[in-house]
């Protein structure tokens, strides 16, 4: 009988211990599979961050590192500037990249590390429960804005690709959901086209996956994707905010 | 015989930790160790190595994590108040059983301190580099020779026992020039099959981790790396015992401190006073059985620090009350003369402790 369809062998066949109707998985499956679809899959080295996805090590079925809290990008560096043809990813989420890691998220981007960095924004803190994160709406309610977010009070949320897209060091920055299956296929094309721009060496590539997080949401998943459709991708426009890949970013 | 060379003492550092197969050096500027820094700088593009100034000395930490991880020989350097930043690192540096080599050139504090020479830092290296359950081996050079030799040193037992090394020295030997001769053997190189390099699709995935969920499977693991120190504080202690055969008296000391006690013990000497100096090359593991072993020996010891007094603590655990231990110590980047430890090791000598 032949085979039309069967499981990447870029995850392993541990069970997640993500939520129901939790996005990761989904955003796993694509960044597998694309490094196996790529042939990079036996090169590739994952760095896990902390946050819902610490656990990332067990599910890639690649070399896999967990890194201190927002330090992803920084330890990714020190990975590639030892194995400079090996294939370096981060799976970061929004309080791991955009609160406690900006700075080594920013400093990757503009030293054109060439790494790639995959961005979970479900615009909450998950693991701990449900916590502002630096990319909750305005007016989202969150454990600790019980009130909603009030910006004039706990600042603004953070655009993460619009900011990194003003650094020359970034070759590719765009944002996608995968709250519907065209979404989920253009966000595949993305984390291809950017480990692709890893692959020739063009310089920092990040992708920015708009996820759900029923849970800390307090809705069905059913509704959280609409949410996300409602709310987020309003605040979050969907696009490509840097395409360098063609010349890359470095200086010949 | 080997070539000699003049150098100061940072640039030693830096010119034997690429001798010993050091490719990679990850930094953050600070006083006074940023000579380490401008060496690798020069020197790292042309033998094909890295030097890289990072965002800051967490991000350089984390650098030395990954690279590391990736079974390459990584270190970074810095001074107090960097190293305290680096804490979180090396904590999961501990935790992930890397080994790399952290260099703490130290400078008077708690805060931003000064920029004097100190040895204020003794806790912060020995006791608690991170949180968490751990250690770090440390080594006190007290000559820029030494530097030398001690470098070559950490990284081999870092890699031999999978723990991060830390070289402490202060701004006195880092600015100090001296004579140096550089090994002339070969670096010993390590088999790191743990290491992150791409799974070729030949092997299972490799994983560098601190995290273990179950309490019984942490206790266990922490428990693994606890017996591995075991063999450390056996097999790796160093220390230097000077005039210490017929000494009715014992000064403790290391670093540069110890080579002004060193002319103290000379004076003290020529005044008759039966001294000697016990100098630690290793801090941690601690010389603790062979401190120890004089505690009935003398009549009296003396801990003199750049400090308020810190390894003081550990040569009292040592000799356990076999002999009395007094302190003397000056901090803050002041760095005590030979006459005031004279003065010292004379009230010692005259029953002060």
């Amino acid at each position: 009988m032949a085979i039309v369809f069967q499981k990447t062998k870029g995850l392993t066949d541990k069970e997640t211990h993500y939520c129901p109707g939790c996005t990761h998985g989904i955003i796993h499956r694509l960044v597998a599979e694309s490094l196996e679809e790529l042939g990079v899959l036996g090169d590739a080295i994952g760095v896990a961050p902390v946050g819902c996805a610490v656990m990332a090590y067990d599910y890639f079925n690649c070399d896999m590192v967990e890194a201190p809290h927002g330090r992803a990008p920084a330890v990714a560096t020190g990975i590639k500037r030892a194995r400079p043809d090996n294939i370096v990813f981060t799976y970061q989420g929004d309080g791991d990249l955009a609160a406690i890691g900006t700075a080594e998220t920013v400093h990757s981007a503009t030293r054109g590390e060439n790494i790639t960095v995959i961005f979970v924004n479900n615009a909450i803190y998950g693991m701990t429960g449900g916590q502002m994160a630096p990319t909750t709406l305005p007016g989202q309610v969150t454990q600790t804005t019980p009130y909603g977010r009030d910006v004039n009070y706990s600042g603004f949320p953070v655009r993460v690709c619009e900011m990194l897209s003003t650094l020359s060091g970034v070759a590719y920055a765009e944002r996608v959901a995968v709250n519907n299956v065209p979404n989920v296929r253009k966000a595949k094309a993305a984390i291809k086209k950017a480990l692709k721009a890893q692959m020739e060496k063009k310089g920092f590539s990040i992708v920015e996956v708009i996820s759900a997080c029923p849970t800390n949401w307090g809705m069905t998943p059913v509704e959280a994707l609409k949410w996300i459709d409602d709310n987020m991708i309003p605040y979050y426009p969907l696009g490509v905010y840097k395409d360098e890949t063609e010349k890359g970013v470095h200086v010949k | 015989m080997a070539e000699k060379f003049l150098m100061k003492g940072n640039e030693a550092l830096a010119e034997a930790a690429i001798r010993s197969g050091c490719r990679h050096f990850f930094g953050y500027p600070i006083t006074p160790q940023t000579e380490v820094a401008a060496y690798m700088a020069k020197r790292m593009p042309k033998i094909g190595g890295t030097y890289l100034q990072a965002e800051s000395e967490i991000a350089a930490i984390n650098m030395v994590l990954g690279c590391a991880s990736a079974g390459a020989r990584a270190m970074t350097s810095s001074s107090s108040p960097g190293i305290s930043l680096k804490g979180e690192g090396i904590s999961y540096i501990i935790g992930s059983d890397l080994p790399c080599l952290i260099v703490n050139v130290m400078r008077g504090g708690p805060g931003l301190g000064g920029i004097q020479p100190s040895q204020a830092d003794y806790w912060e290296a020995t006791k608690a580099p991170g949180h968490g359950d751990g250690q770090v081996l440390v080594f006190a050079p007290a000559s820029v020779q030494e530097i030398v030799n001690l470098v070559g040193k950490a990284f081999d037992l870092a890699e031999t026992y999978r723990m991060p090394a830390m070289l402490l020295a202060d701004g006195m030997l880092g600015q100090m020039m001296e004579p140096v001769e550089f090994p002339e053997t070969e670096p010993v190189v390590h088999e790191k099959p743990w290491a992150l390099t791409g799974t070729k699709g030949e092997r299972k995935p490799n994983i560098v981790n601190s995290l273990y969920l179950q309490p019984k499977e942490l206790e266990d693991t922490v428990k693994a790396r606890f017996e591995r120190y075991a063999v450390v504080q056996e097999k790796e202690v160093m220390i230097e015992e000077y005039q210490m055969e017929d000494a009715e008296y014992a000064v403790c000391a290391y670093g540069a401190m110890a080579r002004v006690v060193k002319s103290a013990v000379v004076k003290a000497r020529a005044e008759g006073i039966k001294v000697g100096l016990l100098r630690p090359i290793t801090l941690w593991p601690f010389p603790t059985k062979e401190i120890a072993s004089y505690g009935p020996k003398v009549k009296s010891m003396l801990c003199v620090e750049m400090s308020m007094g810190q390894m003081v603590e550990d040569v009292r655990l040592a000799v356990n009350g076999t002999c009395p231990v007094g302190f003397f110590g000056r901090t803050g980047g002041v760095i005590p003369s030979p006459a005031e430890v004279l003065a010292e090791i004379k009230k010692m000598a005259g029953g002060a402790n």
